[in-house]
């Protein structure tokens, strides 16, 4: 594995493997009455969060903790352009400190590939602007894995804003290198008119799409884009594209529900749709706590990098 | 002072006379002369191996003085220029205050006099302020030496005006309007070309009908006014598809293209090397060949470097809140030999020809750009074609965001001759 | 590289027996024993353990197998993360006796890992230790209750045990590390 985890296709599939199964011996620590090991004992791991993201900090956080690494929180909301102090600055405060790997999320595509140039460390992309949230889609895939018992040859719907979606980025990415078969719905306006290219399939017609499948995931729609112009109005989104009570009934028996939440309940899910046993959002939780630990275990398991490391 | 001095068996590569061929060539008293005419004791540089071409001209430098010292001033704007073989640039007008009165383009003459190491000739805003509402006043640029006006940076958004400028312009002859050729709303947020890279690499996309767009409306507007139109820093085919047939058509309209165009494209970004952010975009290998083409067959007609110094800390951040643009003038030379006359896409005659007679012609520079001839200010660089070199900070531009960096080129700047003097020899800045 | 076989399959087996002996002695009994397997190899031997202790009491204690990987000290002292195996333990452990098992007791580093985990499992009433083969050259106060065989070593030879269920056939080798005396292996 490389010594950072920008992307998924920083990955092979023998790596993703690999840090599923070991995230299946973290996720038997996680039932256990004393959820922390000392795998990650004298590591300093920050969580740089330019972006407001309690749920996956947290998870990050406990992964963290449950290795017995020190965790520092570094949390700035808001953009850093116009005051505060730039990201290299920031970068070279940590570095300073011995930090052994940084997570961050931020709202620029890249950041994460710019701030490894300038600490020692691992890196960790916890989500970067419409670009790539890795962790995310490995929690995704071991779920999927988990509860289907494979990844090869999966029907997956992934469905919504593919065009700002980090997350579809980087599930599209790793379902496709793992063997399954994506298909991608939402309004043509926000499916890149390149993504094709990535070897996944396109439809605009999501009734079409359901009785094919294995998990149908949704993503987050941004009420922001309506203002963008992206599509007339949420009701309308919520018509074409929405997973009403009615459409689950499409859907094959056994098919997975799936969002990286936080939910929009009414538009992309109807309410009581996410309620249903084939909707795993918990289990999600859950496993990301699991992976988070994989990744953190299996990157700075090695040889201490963050004192006078080779980068 | 003027120096005697005999170019000893260099190959003159001469556009403006059709000339390459091994001579030598004199200089004395600031002008060409016969070698046989040279005064006793002239200094001798022998040349063999070199190629003497005139001096390079650059239609579209930012020099960013007045109110971006720390990125450039006209002095290490100058010396960079020199340093690369360039004895004449054109600072655009987006400086702080703009250049949008005589007073401005004064101040930038004079200081580049008083650096002594090439001239400017300052391009001029269209409208005042660049707010694209009102016309400046053109003709008081015009008597302070304007050939060139442009708000570069943004696109004359309002037809109307554009109109207007166009057609006002024709009072003062061989005044040319250049566009940077960019619709506002297509291109609004835009980090890179749209395409396959960006939706890999989650960077909002500029697709290239927001350059399209505007060169269609502006070679339409220069049909219905006749006036003389000059197209900044061409990024896609179709743009060059668009002016190849309106010169068929017979319009007066030129074009530009940037050296990084002609080298990079959006698969670069792949690193987020905030260096390749630039405007407009970087684009695909088709467009790149077909920007290319457009050179060797004349469709463009010169290479501008749009030399964007920006300080450290406008580069060093996130790509997205990057300043956009690349320092250009130090690598020009070299990476238009590398890229294209090494691989014969382009005859070395050509080559010249785009960065020093045409662009002289463009802005009315009649001391530059050749022909080598008796009685001709001694405008000269002398390069070695031959010459191999890694492009690495520092520069003499007071910012460092090239492009280049790390880069191998062929073709080294060896002397520049800027009015019969010697401000660059052997490679290094006599001032 | 030369090995010499200081156990072979009889007296491997001999040695399991005798073990397990010993295990029901020390316990009165195997009622509240927990045999548990430090991975690899310790776990084919708790199982090999349990049979015998069925034999002799006709109940075969429960078997666990422990994964110490996530407590070892030398995080940071390799190159790459060491892989994890799986830690399966059935029982609660909690007021039991939990026998830990393993094929070679060395710098005890080992034990103490599985003692740290096993403390994050539950309360174990006592924790004992049974090993195959003891080289020597503890580096921690600790000390095995059952040994198959006491191995003297030097630290430069390498103790290798091979185990049907993983190897193919039953035996303990002392190799000899190749190239010149003194040099690093």
């Amino acid at each position: 594995m490389n010594k950072h985890l920008l992307s998924i296709n920083d990955l092979t599939a023998e790596d993703v493997l690999r840090i599923l199964d070991t995230a299946e011996s973290f996720r038997e620590v996680g039932t256990r009455v004393i959820k922390k090991v000392p795998a990650l004992r004298g590591r300093t791991v920050v969580n740089l969060f330019y972006e407001n993201s309690t749920r996956t900090r947290i998870s990050f956080e406990l992964a963290a903790k449950r290795l017995s690494a020190d965790v520092i929180n570094f949390t700035t909301s808001g953009t850093s352009v116009a005051k505060g102090e730039s990201l290299k600055d920031t970068a070279l405060t940590l570095q300073a400190m011995g930090a052994d790997a940084i997570v961050i999320r931020h709202a620029s595509s890249g950041a994460p590939l710019t701030l490894t140039r300038w600490v020692r460390g691992s890196v960790l992309n916890a989500g970067d602007g419409t670009h790539e949230h890795p962790t995310q889609a490995l929690l995704d895939l071991y779920t999927m894995r988990d509860r289907l018992g494979r990844l090869e040859g999966l029907r997956v719907a992934i469905v919504g804003d593919v065009l700002h979606s980090r997350v579809a980025r980087s599930l599209s990415f790793g379902l496709v290198k793992m063997g399954a078969e994506v298909t991608l719905v939402g309004p043509p306006t926000l499916i890149p008119p390149e993504a094709p290219t990535w070897g996944v399939a396109v439809s605009y017609d999501l009734e079409a799409v359901l009785p094919k499948l294995d998990v149908c995931y949704l993503l987050r729609i941004q009420r922001e884009r309506q203002r963008q112009r992206f599509f007339p109005s949420l009701r309308e989104y919520s018509r074409l594209y929405g997973l009403t009570r009615e459409r689950v009934g499409m859907l094959p028996e056994g098919c997975l529900i799936m969002h990286p939440g936080p939910m929009n309940r009414g538009v992309e899910i109807e309410s009581d749709v996410a309620d249903l046993p084939q909707a795993v959002m918990e289990e999600q939780v859950t496993n990301g706590i699991a992976i988070r630990m994989a990744l953190l275990y299996l990157l700075l398991g090695g040889k201490a990098e963050g004192v006078g490391g080779d980068a | 002072m003027p120096e005697a001095i005999l170019l000893r068996g260099g190959r003159v590569v001469d556009p403006a006379a059709g000339r390459d061929e091994v001579a030598d060539v004199g200089v004395a008293e600031g002008r060409i002369v016969p070698p046989d005419a040279l005064p006793a004791g002239a200094l001798e540089l022998d040349c063999s191996g070199l190629v003497i071409a005139p001096g390079l001209v650059d239609p579209h430098t930012h020099l960013r003085q007045p109110g971006g010292e720390d990125a450039e001033t006209v002095e290490t704007g100058c010396r960079a220029a020199a340093l690369g073989g360039y004895t004449a640039v054109a600072p655009m007008a987006n400086t702080d205050p703009v250049a949008d009165d005589a007073a401005v383009i004064r101040e930038v003459i004079d200081l580049a006099a008083a650096a002594g190491l090439c001239d400017v000739y300052p391009v001029g805003a269209v409208t005042r302020g660049l707010a694209g509402e009102d016309l400046a006043e053109l003709g008081e640029m015009v008597e302070a030496g304007v050939r060139v006006f442009s708000d570069d940076g943004r696109v004359v958004a309002n037809p109307q005006l554009l109109r207007n400028a166009l057609t006002y312009a024709l009072a003062f002859g061989e005044v040319a309007i250049a566009e940077h050729c960019e619709d506002p709303a297509l291109s609004e947020g835009g980090q890179m070309h749209e395409g396959q890279h960006s939706a890999v690499l989650g960077l909002q996309g500029k697709p290239r009908e927001s350059e399209e767009i505007v060169v269609a409306r502006d070679l339409a507007l220069a049909r219905l006014t006749g006036g003389r139109l000059h197209l900044l820093h061409l990024s896609s085919a179709g743009s060059v598809e668009m002016v190849r047939r309106a010169k068929a058509e017979g319009l007066r309209v030129t074009a530009e293209v940037t050296p990084h165009h002609l080298v990079f494209t959006d698969a670069d970004l792949v690193t987020y090397d905030t260096n390749l952010k630039v405007n407009p975009p970087l684009r695909t290998a088709e467009d790149r060949a077909a920007l290319r083409r457009g050179l060797a067959d004349g469709t463009i007609d010169v290479i501008g470097t749009d030399h964007a110094p920006h300080p450290v800390e406008r580069k060093e951040v996130e790509f997205d809140q990057a300043a956009p643009g690349t320092i250009g003038l130090e690598t020009a030379l070299a990476a238009v030999l590398t890229e294209l006359v090494e691989p014969g896409e382009l005859s070395l005659l050509r080559a010249i020809e785009a960065m020093s007679t045409a662009p002289a012609r463009l802005l009315g520079a009649a001391d530059h750009g050749g022909p080598i001839e008796p009685g001709r200010p001694a405008m000269l660089v002398a390069f070695d074609p031959a010459a191999t070199w890694v492009v690495e900070p520092p520069f003499a531009s007071r910012s460092r965001n090239s492009a280049f960096i790390g880069r191998t080129l062929r073709g080294r700047v060896v002397h520049t001759i800027y009015r019969g003097e010697l401000v660059v020899a052997d490679g290094k800045a006599e001032r | 590289m030369s090995a010499t076989r200081i156990l072979d399959e009889d007296e491997i087996r001999r040695a399991v027996t005798r073990i397990a002996h010993e295990i029901v002695e020390r316990n009165h009994g195997a009622e509240d024993v927990v045999l548990v397997g430090i991975a690899n190899r310790g776990d084919d031997l708790a199982r090999r353990l349990a049979r015998e202790i069925e034999r002799i009491e006709g109940q075969a204690p429960p078997v666990g197998v422990l994964d110490i990987t996530f407590y070892r000290d030398d995080i940071g002292m390799r190159a790459e993360a060491p892989e994890v195996h799986e830690t399966r333990i059935d029982v609660d452990i909690t007021g039991r006796v939990v026998v830990l098992v393993d094929d070679v007791l060395y710098t005890g580093r080992t034990i103490r890992a599985a003692m740290d985990a096993l403390v994050d499992l539950g309360r174990p009433r006592a924790i004992q230790l049974a090993v195959l083969v003891d080289r020597g050259h503890r580096e921690l106060p600790i000390r095995a209750d059952s040994v198959g065989k006491n191995v003297p070593t030097r630290r430069d030879e390498v103790v290798r045990v091979c185990l049907r269920e993983l190897d193919g056939e039953d035996a303990v080798y002392v190799e000899e590390p190749a190239g010149e005396p003194g040099g690093s292996a």
